[in-house]
């Protein structure tokens, strides 16, 4: 097939945008998701109808290799100095003529922006780093006429919090750069046009003006005027790539490059923490439906556009320092896509576009980015479940959300922002939150606020626990009331983080692409629940006796006896981990949040479970002192000793309803561990995401690979400059891991091997 | 699992699910033994596990026994071949440990299979396990060498909806070399199930040097074939993971110097008997 002319479509619409749509509400107001529902297409088949790479995508692709191989070998290939904006930057190229999609975050591919809104501190150390001087001229403008969401956090948290924060019992919080987790709907771009979408803003300003100066009403509408600003910048950026995006799409083409020039506004503004798509392979297979239909293109040409947005999508950078790659590892930038899940009236969201989106990880190889998402349902057609196992057999690229659980929350128009927080598109943002230490946290419990690592107090001072031997109505009242103590900071942190994100590192467009007022949700999280689970365990079914050093500080625990753990099917323990998830939540809730957001939590750990375990002393279940937790909601390594099926009904005991930011499950099988050939190995993944999913699990990463392979992969990176491996809720390159990541990677429960 | 406090094994030493398991029911006193043995409430096991995809159709829930009568000198797991070695589990306990598992395994085509050791070392046990896995609907599977197929009742060899059966060797003193048993109860046993028109999967182990005499290949094959009731046949190659067992117990391992067969040696097995007419994997 030949490469599509990047001018054919420069020259405008070739009839009416919406020609051929079914009509319906989302005309009259902006409503992606009747669009949606009224003009979809619903596609029951398999696989066999996609296209392979062109000639073309190759070459681009390849071109980008040695880049990569460069950026791997300085860490970053090149950095603009230019505080970046929607406009900052002059348009950007890879091979400007035979690009489909177009747009670059600055003038040159992986070339990263400086944005000092969130933290200069973390700007100016990022740039010292990877060999660069920063520039005076921006060095005085940040530390001299303007301040940033670091600096003004800094000034508002309180003595506690700081305390928190040094002791790592909270770690990661978003207090040093942008907070992410926040997803614009950039399928409005493609739909409305920006023209109207301007208008729709100016109209919810205007309905303000009725309505009495309050601080909250000042703000909305500083807010909103922002919001247009950043929409008319928007404009004025696809212009300098020579397309005049303020009416609607008309083509495919189009309209996939008219939804990612709005991404692209949102990731040349902010480096957040989590930079999320959203859930267009659905709404875009309308406009590829149609130009199918009118002969326009044919299926390689799809593919062709599908393919070039993903290379866009994947190499999104952001300028970060090498602690902040260490606790997320690699440098993710977690383009969320969710694909497939079901409506309301039953019918499948699965669509031929569906498919291409997956199809990339064969056209372009596996890779980390985009962080493709399957809404997974039992009830999904059959050829789309099977090349779902298919492609997480082939790439272990995919992570599978319960599409269930999150439609009956959340409604049929929802995404997964970042690795599990799932939001109506449009309708709802979350303040993020990293998580709570809860292993230290029950620790702390035992010292009487004690940190049982440095020995000081962090906490205020709490009665120690007495005696030689634990008991455990005695540990479990006073991990209460600690968890108390540890809720009430951590809310006020939030409080903090969001307060002056909003003031000072505002996302305008990707708030610009939400209805007014959104449902705001306060994200917390914990890590190190199956520490914990297995403690409480040890503490209830064994016999723990404490040893203190001599100021008196518990530092380590003999245990005997026999006592359950998590990851077994066993509701003695199970239940004890679904108690903390519960009880925490019940303490969050009772602090009042900033913006009245709703109180939410996530059993998530990204990758940072190296870091919280090097972090924590030794815990009365037999970890030792800095030694990894599981990630996420896993059990810990190597305990899980009854298979898959057990290990994943522990974990979907967990309340979603106390957890409704997500429950992370990561599990590896080997693929032998699935069946003898390929085809009972689909069949038999199929069944066991269809017993998960037709139950309570929330979430699961697959991982289907030896550990042969990883330990090869260690030896010898180069051999493997693609493995992809999925990790908490996204999925990493395996090479570009710190050493110790990687064993932990290594050591996990690999089932079926 | 129920653990001591668990100590995490040295980094990048392979786990093995099966560890190896030596006297957990060695207190159990001889008499209980014995009548549990006749009455079934009773079963020794060596562990179980969830999710396996390689024990029967679907999904599986797979229980290992112990306790065998043959000493096959490939075996991986030495082990189960004494009663003792396994964990004493009440019938009823195992029963609602299953029952965790039933929705999950219907959704996933799947089921429960016992497996060993020998199971039909105690076959009231797997009587009495397979009537409580019919009872809510799970599908069976034995996987067993048949020599003491004779032990179950027609209606009690109708419980199992599926026999894995092992056929190790056709050659009489060949099979003796190689288990320490004559083989005709083994092909009785196929035969016996044939007539009742019980569904067979067949597994052969193919060992270089020990079972991989075509002519012998050949000989199962048209056994196998000429059943009527083997709708797959497993040809499982032979591994030296159980190597360490051997070592551990003490006990002269014979197979040190056997490499594992080559895929192409795996592949001539499979086709003689696919050339009989069976589905080979």
């Amino acid at each position: 097939m030949a490469a599509t002319a990047p001018e054919k479509d420069r020259t405008g619409p070739p009839a009416s945008p919406w020609r051929g749509f079914t009509a319906g509400a989302w005309q009259s107001r902006i409503d992606v998701r009747d669009f949606i529902q009224q003009n979809y297409t619903v596609y029951e088949g398999d696989e066999s109808f996609l296209a392979p790479a062109t000639p073309r995508t190759g070459r681009i692709w390849r071109k980008l290799q040695d880049l990569f191989v460069e950026e791997r070998r300085k860490g970053i290939l090149d950095v603009s100095q230019v505080p970046s904006s929607i406009t900052a930057h002059a348009p950007g190229y890879i091979d400007r003529d035979n690009e489909v999609i177009v747009g670059l975050q600055t003038d040159a591919p992986l070339k990263r922006a400086i944005m000092p809104y969130g933290g200069f501190r973390m700007v100016a150390s990022a740039l010292k780093t990877y060999g660069y001087q920063p520039d005076p001229a921006v060095v005085e403008t940040f530390t001299k006429y303007r301040r940033t969401h670091n600096d003004a956090v800094f000034d508002a948290y309180t003595a506690d919090i700081r305390r928190c924060r040094s002791s790592h019992i909270l770690t990661g919080l978003p207090d040093a750069y942008g907070r992410g987790r926040i997803i614009g709907d950039y399928r409005r771009v493609a739909l409305y046009g920006v023209k109207r979408l301007i208008e729709h803003k100016q109209a919810e300003k205007a309905a303000l003006d009725a309505v009495m100066s309050t601080a909250d009403i000042i703000r909305d509408r500083e807010e909103l005027a922002e919001q247009t600003r950043a929409l008319n910048e928007l404009v004025q950026m696809a212009a300098a790539y020579g397309f005049d995006i303020s009416g609607p799409a008309a083509t495919a083409r189009q309209a996939v490059q008219w939804l990612y020039f709005g991404y692209l506004a949102a990731v040349k503004e902010q480096n957040g923490a989590a930079m999320s798509l959203g859930r267009v392979s659905t709404f875009l297979d309308i406009y590829f439906e149609r130009d199918l239909a009118e002969g326009l293109i044919d299926e390689s040409q799809a593919q062709e556009i599908i393919d070039d947005f993903v290379i866009k999508l994947r190499i999104v950078r952001f300028l970060r320092t090498p602690e902040y790659d260490a606790l997320f590892a690699g440098d993710p930038t977690w383009v969320t896509e969710s694909i497939g899940g079901a409506g309301d009236d039953g019918r499948p969201l699965v669509t031929k576009n569906c498919f291409r989106m997956l199809q990339t990880l064969y056209n372009l190889g596996p890779a980390p980015e985009p962080n493709l998402t399957i809404l997974y349902a039992p009830r999904l057609p059959d050829g789309f479940r099977r090349f779902v196992a298919k492609v997480a057999i082939d790439t272990s690229s995919l992570q599978f959300e319960s599409d269930g659980i999150i439609r009956q929350y959340w409604g049929d128009d929802s995404a997964i922002a970042c690795c599990v927080s799932p939001m109506a598109l449009g309708k709802q943002m979350q303040f993020f939150g990293a998580r709570a230490n809860m292993a230290k946290c029950l620790l702390y419990a035992i010292n009487g606020g004690r940190d049982e690592m440095s020995g000081e107090q962090v906490a205020p001072a709490f009665e120690p626990v007495k005696g030689d031997t634990l008991d455990f109505d005695d540990v479990r009242d006073r991990f209460e009331k600690m968890m108390d103590w540890l809720a009430g900071v951590y809310v006020n942190a939030m409080n903090v983080i969001h307060y002056m994100h909003d003031k000072y590192a505002y996302e305008r467009i990707e708030m610009a692409l939400h209805d007014y007022a959104p449902l705001r949700t306060m994200a917390f999280g914990m890590a190190g629940l199956s520490v914990i689970a297995d403690s409480l365990s040890a503490i209830r079914y064994a016999k723990v006796r404490v040893v203190r050093d001599k100021t008196g500080l518990v530092t380590d625990y003999q245990t005997e006896g026999e006592f359950p753990v998590f990851g077994n099917n066993d509701d003695r323990v199970d239940h004890l981990a679904a108690w903390a998830v519960s009880t925490f939540m019940g303490k969050l809730r009772k602090y009042p949040t900033y913006r009245d957001a709703v109180h939410t939590q996530s059993i998530l750990t990204i990758t940072s479970n190296v870091v919280y375990g090097k972090a924590t002393g030794n815990t009365p279940d037999g970890r030792r002192q800095g030694e990894p937790f599981a990630p996420g909601a896993n059990p810990m390594h190597g305990r899980d000793a009854y298979g898959i099926h057990a290990s994943a009904y522990s974990v979907a005991k967990i309340p979603y309803r106390d957890a409704q930011d997500g429950i992370s499950l990561t599990t590896s099988l080997v693929p032998t561990g699935l069946g003898r050939v390929p085809d009972d190995r689909i069949t038999n993944l199929t069944a066991m995401l269809d017993a998960y999913f037709g139950a309570t699990g929330f979430h699961m990463n697959i991982n289907v690979m030896t550990r042969e392979t990883l330990m090869d992969a260690m030896e010898h990176p180069e051999k493997y400059p693609q493995l992809t491996i999925r990790v908490s809720g996204y999925a990493v390159n395996f090479v570009r891991l710190t050493r110790e990541q990687q064993m932990d990677v290594i050591t996990r429960t690999f089932h079926g091997a | 699992m129920t653990g001591k406090v668990v100590q995490k094994p040295a980094a990048l030493e392979a786990k093995s699910p099966f560890d190896l398991r030596v006297d957990l029911g060695k207190d159990v006193p001889e008499t209980d033994v014995r009548s549990a043995l006749a009455s079934g409430d009773m079963g020794f096991l060596h562990s179980f596990t969830t999710g396996s995809t390689v024990d029967g159709p679907g999904v599986r829930v797979v229980a290992w026994t112990t306790g065998c009568m043959w000493r096959c000198l490939y075996c991986h797991n030495p082990d189960t071949w004494t009663m003792r070695n396994g964990i004493p589990v009440a019938v009823t306990r195992a029963t609602e440990q299953l029952r965790k598992y039933r929705h999950g395994l219907k959704v996933m085509s799947g089921g429960l299979t016992i497996s060993g050791g020998e199971p039909l070392m105690q076959d009231r046990f797997v009587v009495k396990m397979f009537q409580a896995a019919k009872g809510m609907g799970i599908h069976t599977a034995l996987d067993t060498n048949g020599y003491y197929g004779e032990r179950l009742s027609d209606a009690e060899l109708d419980l199992a909806d599926l026999v894995l059966l092992d056929l190790k060797a056709w050659d009489e003193a060949k099979h003796r070399h190689l288990t320490g048993r004559e083989p005709g109860p083994t092909r009785q046993f196929a035969e016996r199930l044939a007539a009742r028109r019980r569904p067979i999967w067949l597994r052969f182990v193919l060992v270089p040097g020990l079972t991989d005499d075509p002519a012998e290949v050949d000989h199962i094959a048209r056994f196998a074939a000429g059943l009527g009731n083997v709708e797959r046949v497993d040809v499982l190659p032979f591994h030296q993971m159980g190597r360490y067992k051997w070592q551990q117990l003490g006990i002269s391992y014979k197979l040190d110097d056997v490499e594992p067969p080559s895929a192409g040696q795996v592949e001539r097995a499979c086709a003689t008997f696919r050339a009989a007419g069976l589905r080979t994997y």
